[in-house]
């Protein structure tokens, strides 16, 4: 993408196109232009020259900040978009590689993949300059230098590039201009003992030379070690219906199904990506509590995220991908098809978790602590549970969020409670047993945390509740002691 | 869940009744059981009264999880379900934004026939609550032989579908032997306002470590069916 930065500015600032613009940078030395329209070329200024120096030639250039970090953001987010492509596809300076190997015939053979990639980008307003290789160095050299599709001829097509096509850095290459090797052609003829003697280490041309002609694998790096279940689907003309991923979706999900039935997996979170034509990507991902993959009931999860994607301009292509997966054997329910227990239970909470989100579905994971609100906390359901047995002591049923202040009258200020105003209403205590001393934890509350005294009290109508003091008259942390109720007894 | 429950001796001086009777309990009392699993209302009197809650526990399964589901205003008012206060349930707890959610998950529950029950606790008279909700949580039990609960906090018995129908109140608790000034054993006035082919009835209850037991007689005409039925 040579023209990247100023398309983005441009589609931004929506700017008149024969405006002359120059894009800069900091440099060491001042402002340096890191990008031009077409009207600013016109006028001499050029990427990589000192601001300074273009407005001697033409002091009406006009100039603005560039952004190289969104620049960057742009390319990342393209890379994803290029997954309609290719699934493998790695981000390159400013350019994008695509790893297209078995994949060009989707689109009616390399020169219909250029031609699709190159629509689609310029859709989104931007210009490029494909190449097809054999080797990714090949392909980076003649994109950078005279973009076109190469299979076996390859040699023939890179000779009479420059050197600096080899991606040299530019003190190598400035040597080799010097010794009058200017093309890749020349350097090829000279012997390999020769070059590999001249030039060592870093600027090691032979390296680069067996990259580009494929003598030396280069493998893209954001190639995961096993591609993930993926399931492809495009559309023959943008949608822009709400139902699209739903209908996508449901030809989908039985050729994902299959890709898993066949690897031995089960999913533990899909997402569900539309590819928008404008270059932007709608993604709804929900996870499973055990790994599944069972068709109609992936569809359920999925339906309701899916329905809620956004076409704007329209889909043009759906992809679904089991971004975890865990291995599952192939089994069957049973012989009388009766389904079990756990498996049911995992369904029920994934359907409630995709509604209601994992903070509201939860079990509880007993804690070594004293403090009740702490001794039981809360987790995922279905997570597994570290076992942690708790003293068997009486609890309440319930146990409210947050104590709430009660006011208490009592005998004597140790003594017990006689009678308490909760929310209002007044309670007599007509029995009351404690009080249970629970210390606060020094090692992780401040110093001036209260030692907590609870009973367990019924008040006339015979509704129990747990209720506690904090602190002591004459512990040194405050004043009189604070009354609390805590919890409900069933 | 044919736990027993006991009945404490009904009329004039609860105390002296009590002391009559060493351990506190009367006759053993047999929750009345609809004949499968289907939804039952309960509506606690007070919505600070935890007391439904107790009376519930004997009465659920072990083995299989419970999903027990709360919507917001029921967290807030009247707290949030405290496990170590279950010993010995599997509890799986949601936390539902709003009535509407709530019953969707208690729906969603009770068509899951690998749960022991569903156990769901609704603040007030929501409008989603209608009758055809309760009536499709009691279709959807009865299909799957899960058994549902619907709770009701500070609600008003509307028309429900619900098979049975209980309001559940605390009562002051039998004596504790080991010390008479502590609470002993709850003590639950229960009362059946509403069933399908049973009687409807009012009893006093509490349960020792393995059954219900009639405590009072409330002196109404539903006790001396008991006692018949008992007999």
């Amino acid at each position: 993408m040579p023209h990247l930065a100023i398309e983005r500015w441009a589609k931004i600032a929506a700017s008149a196109p024969d405006n002359p613009i120059v894009l800069t940078v900091e440099g060491t030395h001042g402002l340096i232009i890191h990008a031009v329209t077409k009207a600013a070329a016109e006028r001499g200024a050029r990427a990589g020259a000192r601001l300074t120096d273009a407005r001697a030639l033409d002091p009406t250039l006009i100039a603005e900040p560039a952004d190289p970090a969104d620049d960057a953001a742009l390319v990342e987010r393209l890379s994803k978009w290029s997954g309609r492509w290719s699934p493998l596809v790695e981000v390159d300076g400013d350019g994008l590689r695509l790893d297209v190997t078995g994949v060009a015939h989707l689109f009616g053979g390399e020169r219909g993949l250029v031609r699709d990639v190159q629509r689609s980008f310029a859709r989104v307003g931007l210009t490029t300059r494909v190449a097809v290789a054999p080797t990714a160095a090949a392909a980076w050299a003649l994109a950078h230098h005279a973009p076109c599709i190469c299979g076996g001829d390859m040699a023939a097509k890179l000779a009479p590039l420059h050197v600096s096509a080899l991606r040299l850095d530019p003190d190598t290459v400035r040597t080799l201009e010097r010794l009058g090797l200017k093309t890749i052609g020349s350097l090829i003829d000279v012997p390999r003992l020769a070059l590999a003697r001249r030039f060592r280490g870093a600027e090691d041309v032979v390296d680069a030379l067996d990259r580009a002609f494929g003598r030396k694998p280069e493998p893209l790096t954001a190639a995961p070690t096993e591609p993930l279940p993926r399931a492809m689907f495009r559309q023959e003309e943008p949608a822009t219906h709400p139902e699209a991923a739903s209908q996508a979706l449901e030809r989908l999900i039985p050729d994902l199904v299959c890709q898993l039935q066949q690897r031995h997996l089960g999913a533990r979170r899909l997402a569900l990506h539309g590819f928008r034509v404008d270059g932007s990507v709608a993604t709804a991902s929900v996870a499973t509590a055990i790994p599944s993959r069972e068709p109609k009931h992936l569809q359920r999860l999925l339906a309701d995220k899916a329905a809620a994607l956004d076409p704007e301009f329209g889909f043009d292509a759906f992809a679904l991908v089991a971004e975890w997966t865990e291995g599952q054997n192939a089994a069957q329910e049973s012989l009388v098809e009766e389904p079990s227990g756990e498996r049911d239970v995992a369904r029920l909470v994934d359907r409630l978790t995709v509604k209601l989100g994992p903070r509201a579905v939860r079990q509880p994971q007993p804690e070594q602590s004293h403090l009740p609100e702490r001794a039981s906390g809360w987790i995922p359901a279905l997570a597994k549970r570290e076992a942690i047995e708790l003293p068997p002591v009486r609890r309440p049923q319930r146990l409210l969020d947050r104590p709430e202040a009660i006011d208490v009258i009592y005998a004597t200020p140790e003594g017990m409670p006689r009678r308490f105003v909760w929310r209002r209403a007044v309670h007599d205590i007509a029995r009351a047993e404690g009080p249970e001393r629970i210390a606060p934890e020094w090692w992780r509350s401040p110093s001036s945390a209260r030692l907590r005294d609870y009973y367990r009290v019924e008040d006339a109508t015979g509704r129990r509740y747990w209720i506690y003091r904090e602190g002591l008259i004459g512990d040194g942390r405050g004043g009189l002691p604070n009354w609390f109720i805590h919890g409900l007894f069933g | 869940m044919a736990a027993g429950l006991s009945l404490v001796g009904g009329g004039g001086n609860r105390t002296s009744e009590i002391r009559e009777l060493p351990s506190g309990l009367g006759g053993r009392w047999h929750s009345p059981v609809p004949p499968s699993p289907t939804l039952s209302e309960l509506f606690a009197a007070h919505p600070r009264d935890g007391g439904w809650a107790g009376f519930l526990l004997p009465q659920l399964g072990t083995g299989k999880p419970l999903l027990w589901v709360q919507d917001r205003m029921a967290i807030l008012e009247s707290g949030r379900i405290y496990p170590p206060g279950w010993p010995g349930q599997d509890l799986i707890h949601v936390e539902a934004r709003d009535a509407r959610d709530a019953l969707w998950a208690m729906e969603e529950g009770v068509r899951c026939a690998a749960l022991s029950a569903v156990i769901g606790e609704i603040w007030g008279d929501p409008r989603a609550l209608d009758f055809t909700a309760t009536r499709r949580l009691a279709v959807a039990s009865e299909r799957s032989g899960t058994t549902c609960w619907l709770v009701r906090l500070s609600g008003n018995a509307n028309l429900s579908g619900a098979r049975m129908r209980w309001r559940i109140a605390s009562a002051p608790s039998l004596l504790n032997d080991l010390n008479p000034r502590a609470s002993g054993a709850p003590v639950w006035d229960a009362e059946l306002f509403r069933a399908r082919e049973i009687p409807p009835g009012r009893w006093s209850v509490a349960h020792d470590a393995s059954a219900f037991h009639l405590v009072a007689a409330s002196g109404d005409r539903a006790l001396g069916e008991n006692r018949r039925l008992s007999a």
